[in-house]
């Protein structure tokens, strides 16, 4: 059974996450809360690089046909 | 010039140039054939992709220039981890897609799949072409990246190494096609691997820790005769975000990323790669800091480029920062062989097939790839040993905004043919003259500041030349739909894009 496609169209959407958290930037440009002394601007990217590979994860976990 | 390191930078290369050659005997396959020679007959799994996948788009330029940018400006450069995140949500949703199609219809290139999807040889043509010039200077850069690893060994002079390297990249593809950077990038991707790691654990510990790091950089940067920032000024929201964006849609257009793309076995390959290539944009990220050492180590450097091998010899061992010269050599080796691989695949199929031998034997299209490639190769060769530094550099600005050009009729292609060929090769031509104009009029600049209801916008011109060119193509779609009412021949089939492929879909009884 193939997962359908409307469904599969509402997991997708979850990817659209890590564009707006990313491309607005008055959302992490600034240097507080500072991380072990690493300025918020830093870190956040660096979190968003995990965020984002478990975000697709998850939506391949979700998508994916199961094996025959 | 310092003996351990050389000697190590040596062995390492000497090692990786065996291997490639040897690779070609991997796998069974009649190198005779295109789509064994140029995509390694679609026979890679997971590790194998990922491992090439990482190792294309990670490049010897990428180690060298994105630290030497943070190194420069501060903040801005990190628009390249962004990029590097958002690149693989795209690839997720749209490549699995482009894979199916390419395997059902044997298509080798992005222009096969628009030669067969909109049945227009123009369209094919403007795309081919983009393709090629955007690659050819690429090839260079990562010469160039290349010279800069040799030139911090202490060599003067770097064109007898250069011409090595250009020697071993012509082997490589003779011999064995994409076979030979794929096995060679497991080696390169774990020396980067090595090399990052460590350094990102040893420099810090020995320059007091990453928060003095960051107070350091940010004073030296606030100090300097044209400021850089520690944080990115809001004057800079615009142009950061349209970088990240703009690079993130077009990075697997470049051929020679569609090409360790399609080289993946099956659509879950990709998939599941595009959940797991961010361990290398996490390692970007961390090569991006090295800027930032570099700066609170207080390296001074004419070049900025110069700036992280200066930091390596200074705070590394000797026979380590070889190593780590040779990661990056290596790191340039791997991705311009199989730039040079794909844009050949282009022009032989695309363009020697179409326009000046029609009936190509399969067999003479390798041979004649394997031509071309060469010749690009030597073209690239040229270009920077006679020509400067700055002129590779800015034709690489410029082919980052024209590939992006190639995004509608590729990407929207692979989900509906509403698209009229004839449009969508008019938006084509009005991105590149814009994109290239706007470029020129800022002194071969990527960002442009357009004048818009009394404010100026400062953004990606690749971005401003996308939103002309899906104008265009939108609004000329129904006079060219009037004007041609042949929209030309899809010869491609909605399931061919579906999963999964008809073919393994289980036999009715």
């Amino acid at each position: 059974m193939q997962v359908p496609r409307s469904r599969r169209r509402r997991w997708h959407a979850l990817l659209a996450l890590p564009f707006v958290a990313l491309l607005w930037l008055p959302l992490y440009a600034r240097a507080t809360p500072a991380l072990w002394g690493v300025p918020f601007f830093y870190w956040y990217q660096f979190a968003w690089v995990l965020g984002s590979a478990l975000i697709t994860a998850l939506v391949y976990a979700r998508t994916r046909a199961p094996r025959p | 010039m310092n003996a351990a390191a050389l000697i190590v930078f040596a062995v390492c290369l000497v090692l990786v140039a065996a291997l490639g050659i040897a690779s070609g005997r991997w796998g069974r396959g009649d190198l005779a054939t295109v789509e064994e020679w140029g995509l390694a007959g679609r026979r890679f799994g997971t590790l194998l992709s990922w491992f090439l996948i990482g190792g294309d788009f990670y490049t010897a330029y990428t180690l060298i220039a994105v630290p030497a940018l943070v190194f420069g400006v501060g903040a801005s450069g990190f628009f390249a981890l962004v990029y590097t995140i958002l690149v693989y949500p795209v690839v997720f949703l749209v490549m699995p897609r482009l894979w199916r199609v390419a395997k059902r219809r044997n298509y080798v290139t992005l222009a096969d799949f628009t030669q067969g999807r909109y049945g227009n040889h123009w369209l094919t043509l403007a795309i081919a072409v983009s393709g090629i010039l955007a690659t050819v200077p690429y090839i260079a850069l990562q010469l160039v990246g290349i010279q800069v690893a040799i030139g911090a060994l202490g060599f003067t002079s770097t064109a007898g190494p250069l011409a090595a390297a250009f020697a071993l990249l012509a082997v490589w593809d003779y011999s064995s096609g994409l076979r030979a950077p794929a096995s060679v990038a497991l080696v390169k991707d774990t020396m980067v691997y090595t090399f990052v790691l460590v350094a990102v654990i040893y420099i810090p510990a020995r320059l007091g820790g990453y928060a003095h790091i960051f107070a350091a950089a940010g004073r030296a940067l606030a100090a300097r005769p044209t400021p850089g920032f520690l944080i990115l000024p809001p004057g800079q929201y615009l142009s950061f975000a349209t970088l990240a964006l703009g690079s993130a849609l077009a990075a697997f257009l470049y051929p020679h990323m569609a090409a360790s793309v399609l080289s993946a076995k099956s659509d879950g390959v990709i998939r599941r790669n595009a959940v797991l290539l961010p361990s290398y944009t996490l390692l970007l990220g961390l090569i991006a800091l090295l800027g930032y050492m570099a700066i609170a180590a207080g390296v001074q450097v004419s070049n900025n480029n110069n700036a992280v091998p200066a930091l390596l010899l200074r705070m590394l061992p000797g026979w380590f920062a070889g190593f780590c010269f040779a990661a990056i050599a290596i790191g340039g080796l791997v991705p311009a062989a199989i730039m040079a691989i794909s844009a050949s695949s282009l022009f032989t199929r695309s363009i020697y097939r179409r326009y000046l031998r029609p009936g190509l034997a399969p067999a003479a299209e390798t041979a004649i790839s394997k031509r071309v490639s060469l010749l690009l190769k030597l073209g690239a060769l040229a270009f920077v040993l006679y020509g400067k530094p700055a002129f590779v550099i800015n034709l690489q600005l410029l082919g980052s905004i024209w590939i992006l050009q190639s995004f509608p009729a590729i990407v929207f292609g692979l989900y509906r043919r509403r698209w009229h060929p004839l449009a969508l090769l008019a938006g084509w031509i009005a991105g590149m003259i814009a994109g290239t104009a706007m470029a020129w009029s800022q002194g071969i600049a990527v960002l442009y500041p357009l004048h818009l209801f009394g404010h100026t916008y400062s953004a990606y011109a690749a971005i401003d030349a996308l939103a002309l060119n899906l104008a265009v193509a939108l609004a000329l779609a129904p006079f060219c739909r009037r004007l041609a009412r042949a929209a030309g021949n899809d010869e491609t089939d909605p399931l061919d894009y579906e999963d999964p492929l008809p073919e393994l879909a289980p036999a009715k009884a």
